[in-house]
């Protein structure tokens, strides 16, 4: 199990970093929702690997999962389920208000919104 | 002292900014009237925390009461009630200077975006727990991306857009830190951490040295350190001018942080982590003093000049920062408010110039400015604070650093004494081109200069905040060296957490 956890983070993780070294906010945006999921699941597996546990230490149990990540990874994926949503808003905005959505600033005089589309 | 006090500076923003958005959203005024209140309130808890802290030692606040390491706490000491109290200054200023200028009003929301994100920093400056650290991280930041794009506009949404990625990377990279530390020690309370570092079996050594570094990389993002200062420059030239000296105090958090955690986590005599942090952090803070320096040569507008000397003096600061010793880290806290304070006058000066000025480009010589004369005083003494030249507190600061430093001077001095001259060149070219050079083209009838009393008062409150911590620069040095003694000596701090023995 400690195998397939560890790449699917690690196919995640690459796939986040891929994905937000793209020059369009769409795929910038899709990169760092991949790199949040393997955070999660990195927090996750931070508090040990073990199945069929409850989070709470019960005498009738052989032993117990550790509940904090679990706690810390809810509060991750709030927010960043929030942040999330805050930088589409802000990149659609970004979009309307110049016409074309890449990434960089100083993009002007070569690609005008014409070329783009 | 002060109990439920300690939580003030999170909840009366809190409460504060609901409030506002919920009821008070279609009237300027009463936003007005509730939220400078609720920072003056804010500036008086603050100085409250700041004398308790002195009299009495580190307190705890238990978060519903739940024992440390388990419950989430909040810790009033002398740097976190001084960073509150720093916060709460500066914020009166900009808020000022945002209803002179009438900054406020050309958008929604400025008021409960501002209130929000006092409670972010505050927040900040006051946990005990490295996640909390993360979620009020995260609150300051989000109130800060409303804040950013405030008066909306092409290229601020697209500046703003960059400044979010960046800083969701950062956010990830805290949780890859967070969750590394958690699987080696069990523990994210500060105090715990600072006791179980030092005791680590061996094995665990090398996995806590990539979540150190990691860690620090994430406070290097947000104080603005080579190579991770990309998004800073695009950030603070494109929000808001009062924006922008609110975002003086945030780059101090990461200061703060890699203050907070490379003095009482991993100090330099750590098995685990060793000088490794140090031997990171001072090359990268000397190149980003010198790289600050070149950009305020080099800049083309006013306002990225501004922001390269933020960039700047937090070279400056990290070099403090990373010698790791008690007097390096008062001199550290010395250049952080006075850093603070001079670049929120600067951005303020600069927003200025920029309302008068048909654009901020310092390419081109324009007509005189409205007002001309007293804005280009002030823009000078912004310059003298920022470049580090007597008679103001930079010159001090600068002192203080290089006096702390004496064991690496060859290198360290030089590299501040060229840096300074670069950043003093860098000015007075920007000076000239935007007052002197102006008498030289068509003399127009200068347009009428709008009056904001408001505006002035914040900038004047800000420098004479500056000449007072020149004048009173031994008392405060005094001060802030028993400050930087509290924070080499844990022990104290440990004990006010009340730890479980063995645990």
């Amino acid at each position: 199990m400690e195998a397939l956890v560890a790449s699917a983070l690690g196919l995640l993780t690459s796939a986040g970093v891929y994905l937000m070294l793209r020059k369009r906010t769409f795929p910038v945006i899709v990169g760092l929702t991949l790199l949040s999921y393997a955070v999660n699941v990195f927090i996750f597996a931070a508090g040990r690997l073990v199945t069929n546990l409850p989070p709470i230490i019960d005498k009738a149990a052989p032993g117990y999962t550790d509940p904090l990540p679990q706690a810390l990874v809810l509060t991750a994926i709030v927010i960043s389920f929030g942040m999330t949503a805050v930088i589409v808003m802000m990149a659609l905005g970004a979009f309307l208000e110049a016409g074309h959505d890449k990434v960089d600033m100083n993009d002007d005089a070569e690609d005008s919104p014409e070329t783009l589309k | 002292m002060m109990g439920h006090w300690i939580i003030a500076p999170v909840i009366l923003p809190a409460v504060l900014g609901a409030l506002i958005v919920l009821f008070m959203r279609h009237d300027l005024l009463l936003q007005r009237v509730f939220s400078l209140a609720g920072t003056i309130a804010l500036t008086l808890i603050a100085m409250a925390l700041v004398h308790a802290a002195t009299v009495d030692p580190p307190e705890v606040y238990l978060l519903g009461n739940w024992p440390a390491p388990f419950g989430i706490v909040l810790m009033l000491d002398r740097l976190s009630a001084l960073m509150v109290l720093l916060t709460g200054l500066l914020a009166l200023a900009v808020q000022l200077y945002a209803i002179g200028t009438k900054w406020d009003a050309r958008g929604r929301h400025f008021h409960a975006l501002f209130q929000f994100q006092l409670m972010g920093i505050s927040g900040a400056f006051l946990t005990g727990d490295a996640f909390n650290l993360f979620v009020f991280f995260e609150v300051l930041l989000i109130a800060s991306y409303g804040l950013m794009i405030h008066g909306g506009g092409r290229d601020r949404l697209r500046a703003g857009v960059q400044y979010v990625a960046f800083n969701l990377v950062g956010s990830s990279l805290f949780l890859f830190a967070l969750a590394t530390i958690y699987g080696v020690t069990g523990t994210l309370n500060i105090a715990d951490l600072a006791v179980k570092v030092q005791n680590l079996p061996e094995g665990d050594a090398g996995l806590m040295r990539v979540a150190a570094v990691m860690l620090i990389l994430v406070f290097a993002i947000k104080g603005a350190l080579v190579p991770l200062q990309f998004w800073l420059p695009a950030t603070y030239a494109n929000a808001p001018g009062p924006v922008a000296a609110l975002f003086a105090v945030m780059t101090k958090i990461g200061a703060y942080a890699a203050l907070r955690f490379g003095v009482m986590v991993f100090p330099p005599e750590t098995a685990a982590t060793g000088t490794l942090i140090a031997d990171l952090m001072l090359p990268a803070a000397q190149v980003t003093l010198v790289l600050g320096s070149l950009g305020i040569l080099g800049a083309a507008t006013l306002g990225r000049l501004a922001a390269f000397a933020a960039i700047a003096s937090m070279g400056t600061a990290f070099i403090a920062i990373s010698a790791f010793t008690p007097a390096a880290s008062a001199a550290a806290m010395y250049y952080m408010i006075h850093s603070t304070l001079a670049g929120a006058v600067l951005f303020l000066v600069a927003d200025m110039v920029l309302h008068r000025r048909a654009h901020d480009a310092l390419t081109e010589a324009l007509p005189p400015i409205a007002g001309a004369g007293l804005i280009s005083g002030l823009f000078m003494a912004s310059a003298i604070a920022s470049a580090g030249m007597p008679p103001l507190s930079g010159f001090i600061g600068k002192l203080l650093v290089m006096d702390a430093l004496r064991d690496s001077a060859a290198l360290v001095w030089s590299v501040i004494l060229v840096s300074s001259l670069i950043a003093i060149i860098g000015f007075s070219r920007a000076g000239s081109t935007l007052f002197w050079k102006a008498h030289a083209s068509a003399p127009l009838d200068p347009p009428a200069a709008p009056a904001q009393p408001q505006a002035f008062v914040a900038i004047f409150a800000l420098l004479a905040g500056l000449v007072a911590m020149t004048v009173l620069a031994g008392p405060i040095m005094g001060w802030l060296e028993d400050t930087a003694a509290q924070l080499h000596d844990p022990a104290a701090y440990i004990a006010a957490n009340r730890l479980p023995e063995g645990s």
